[in-house]
């Protein structure tokens, strides 16, 4: 009630309104169809629900889809960080080509990212001819998969800083190096807290899009049970068993885990924020 | 929708002909179309049997008939099919695939019975392809487990072609020494040497073809004679094993939706014309094997003499195999995990 009552004083008007249509948006675009996953799953049962979610393949699958795209968001944060500080503080010539390739991962079907890669690592292709006689194996290996989740989440990190750091005014920079902070305390204690909140986002949009990725990864990963089998390929090899509770299901864990770890993110980050405006 | 749309139109235009407009013109104009769903290798196949069938049935009924086919994975197809894509034909890679439509009460469950030589007009088998010259003399099933040799072929779970290649080294092993322990530690083995999975059986060809992986491709004969045209018989070569399966791709009217669209006759003129001697020529020509003796013979070049088991000899009918070898928990799990 309290809550509420405080939204009253609001200087905005039309808060009923406007969330009646947040909340209808959300049911129709993302909760109604992502229901469906726990209706599927429901009339499953809970025993035959934890066997279908706990064989050792489909753990294996979670932890190998977890993992790698872990590394490559960590890495995406630096390669993001240092391509969104280029674009936005230097000028030089095609300056805009650079701008427009940073999202080219978004616009291509993500399949083609994939062939892409496996002809470039391939033992015939232009890169995997040099790695693979130095025991270099990239395709049919994680390292593979990592790499086209870095391809894949790269924009993310890139978009969500670049605006942050245009705004971010280089008098404040100056004034801390007239003040004696060496290059990196600059960074670390005056950059870095400002673009901490962006870089997170970025990170976690391209943590979550490396989890459910297929269509890139699928090309890449060699799909060996136990190795290099990633989640969203054992919910597609359960539904050409024509199981689809079982493939529910281990969406459902999939999408589980995906959300609390959005949820804690978003914690984080506004604790972070809250923290820096203090 | 487009589909759909034609459908309706089609479907009107059977239903003022069935009201008995008898000496109208209306079999002059009149058209129909039938919808086939089909596995990925038959693309070409099923393009120059449609041309034909079309004026044959032009000619016997009067009609125009336009067939649109529908290619993918064996498995996908038929959930597109469970899910409501409305095939009135399917001719899938497996009968597992149309048990599985069968299970969704859109079709008889007895289907196999209804058509000659259990519903599969045409046979394939499954062989090698190497690179030319065959420098890691592959020259039988045995030799694909030896150490250092890397073999190409699909996800059995996700791809039916893959599952007739699993099937066809088991029953090999099995037939050779007589036991299913045996037949497990060789396929074990196989699959020990296999360095990727792709989904399908097209992409394991791009894998062996294009990107230059593995030194054997385990391989539909259809699709190993469909390498060698488009990725050049200089360069690939196709061995066949002593002893293959026999896989039999059936074909089958889905009940329910030739009712709804009015195309029984339609459907059943079609399956039935892949059985005479124009459409086995075809078959043949297209390098599946034809059930007609005549064009097996005329075509002989075309398959080389393997000795061929069926799945009932080696291992029973395909829901039994399903479940104990592909299904979650299965044998082909229990390979992979130890």
């Amino acid at each position: 009630m309290a809550l509420f009552q405080r939204k009253r004083h609001n200087i905005l008007p039309g808060f009923g309104l406007s969330m009646g249509y947040t909340v209808f948006y959300l049911s129709a675009i993302v909760i109604v169809p992502l229901s469906m996953i726990f209706f599927n799953t429901i009339p499953m049962g809970w025993d035959p629900f934890v066997n279908a979610v706990t064989t050792p393949r489909v753990l294996a699958s979670y932890k190998l889809s977890f993992s790698t795209a872990l590394f490559a968001a960590v890495f995406d944060a630096f390669a993001g960080l240092l391509t969104a500080w280029v674009l936005v503080r230097y000028r030089f010539p095609g300056k805009e080509l650079l701008d427009a390739l940073v999202d080219l991962p978004f616009a291509l079907p993500t399949a083609v990212a994939g062939i892409c890669f496996a002809t470039l690592y391939s033992p015939i292709g232009w890169l995997g001819q040099i790695l693979m006689p130095l025991n270099l194996q990239i395709i049919n290996s994680p390292t593979g998969i990592v790499i086209a989740l870095i391809f894949i989440g790269f924009p993310f990190v890139v978009r969500t800083i670049q605006p942050v750091l245009e705004e971010v005014e280089q008098e404040i920079e100056e004034a801390a190096q007239c003040l004696g902070a060496t290059r990196w305390q600059t960074f670390r204690k005056i950059l870095l807290p400002h673009l901490f909140p962006a870089l997170l986002t970025g990170v976690t949009l391209a943590f979550a899009r490396g989890i459910g990725e297929y269509g890139s990864v699928i090309f890449i990963a060699g799909n060996l049970p136990m190795k290099t089998e990633i989640a969203p390929l054992m919910i597609m090899s359960k539904l050409d068993q024509f199981d689809y509770a079982g493939a529910s299901a281990v969406a459902l864990v999939l999408l589980c885990i995906s959300f609390s770890m959005l949820l804690v993110l978003n914690a984080v980050q506004d604790w972070q924020q809250k923290e820096y405006r203090s | 929708m487009n589909l759909h749309g034609i459908k309706k139109i089609t479907l009107a235009a059977s239903i003022i002909l069935a009201s008995g407009l008898p000496g109208t013109i209306a079999t002059a104009t009149s058209s129909a179309t039938l919808l086939n769903v089909s596995y990925d290798p038959t693309r070409e196949l099923y393009q120059s049997e449609n041309a034909v069938f079309a004026s044959y049935w032009q000619k016997k009924s009067g009609q125009t008939v336009v067939i649109n086919q529908s290619h993918g994975g064996s498995g996908k197809q038929a959930r597109a099919v469970i899910d409501g894509l409305e095939a009135d034909v399917v001719t899938l890679g497996l009968a597992y695939d149309i048990d599985a439509i069968a299970d969704s009460k859109l079709l008889d469950p007895n289907w196999q019975k209804r058509l000659a030589n259990n519903s599969t007009p045409y046979t394939s088998t499954i062989v090698f392809v190497v690179r030319k010259g065959n420098p890691k003399k592959i020259n039988n099933w045995d030799d694909l487990v030896k150490p250092g040799i890397s073999v190409i072929t699909p996800n059995p779970k996700t791809s039916g072609g893959a599952r007739w290649n699993y099937l066809a080294a088991w029953g090999y092993k099995q037939k050779q020494t007589g036991s299913a322990d045996q037949a497990k530690t060789f396929v074990k083995a196989l699959y020990k040497n296999v360095p990727v999975l792709d989904t399908g059986a097209r992409g394991s060809t791009l894998s062996f073809a294009q990107r230059g992986l593995g030194d054997v491709l385990i391989a539909w004969e259809n699709e190993a004679h469909l390498i060698l045209k488009e990725f050049g018989s200089d360069k690939y070569e196709i061995v066949s094993p002593s002893e293959s399966i026999l896989a039999e791709p059936p074909v089958a009217i889905v009940d329910k939706n030739v009712t709804k669209h009015g195309t029984r006759k339609l459907a059943e003129a079609y399956l039935n014309f892949l059985y005479t001697p124009q459409a086995q020529d075809i078959i043949a020509a297209n390098f599946y094997r034809p059930r007609n003796l005549a064009s097996l013979k005329k075509y002989a070049a075309n398959f080389p003499k393997i000795k061929l088991f069926t799945l009932n000899e080696v291992l029973g009918n395909w829901r039994t195999v399903q479940k104990t070898h592909f299904n979650d928990g299965g044998v082909f799990d229990q390979i992979y995990i130890h």
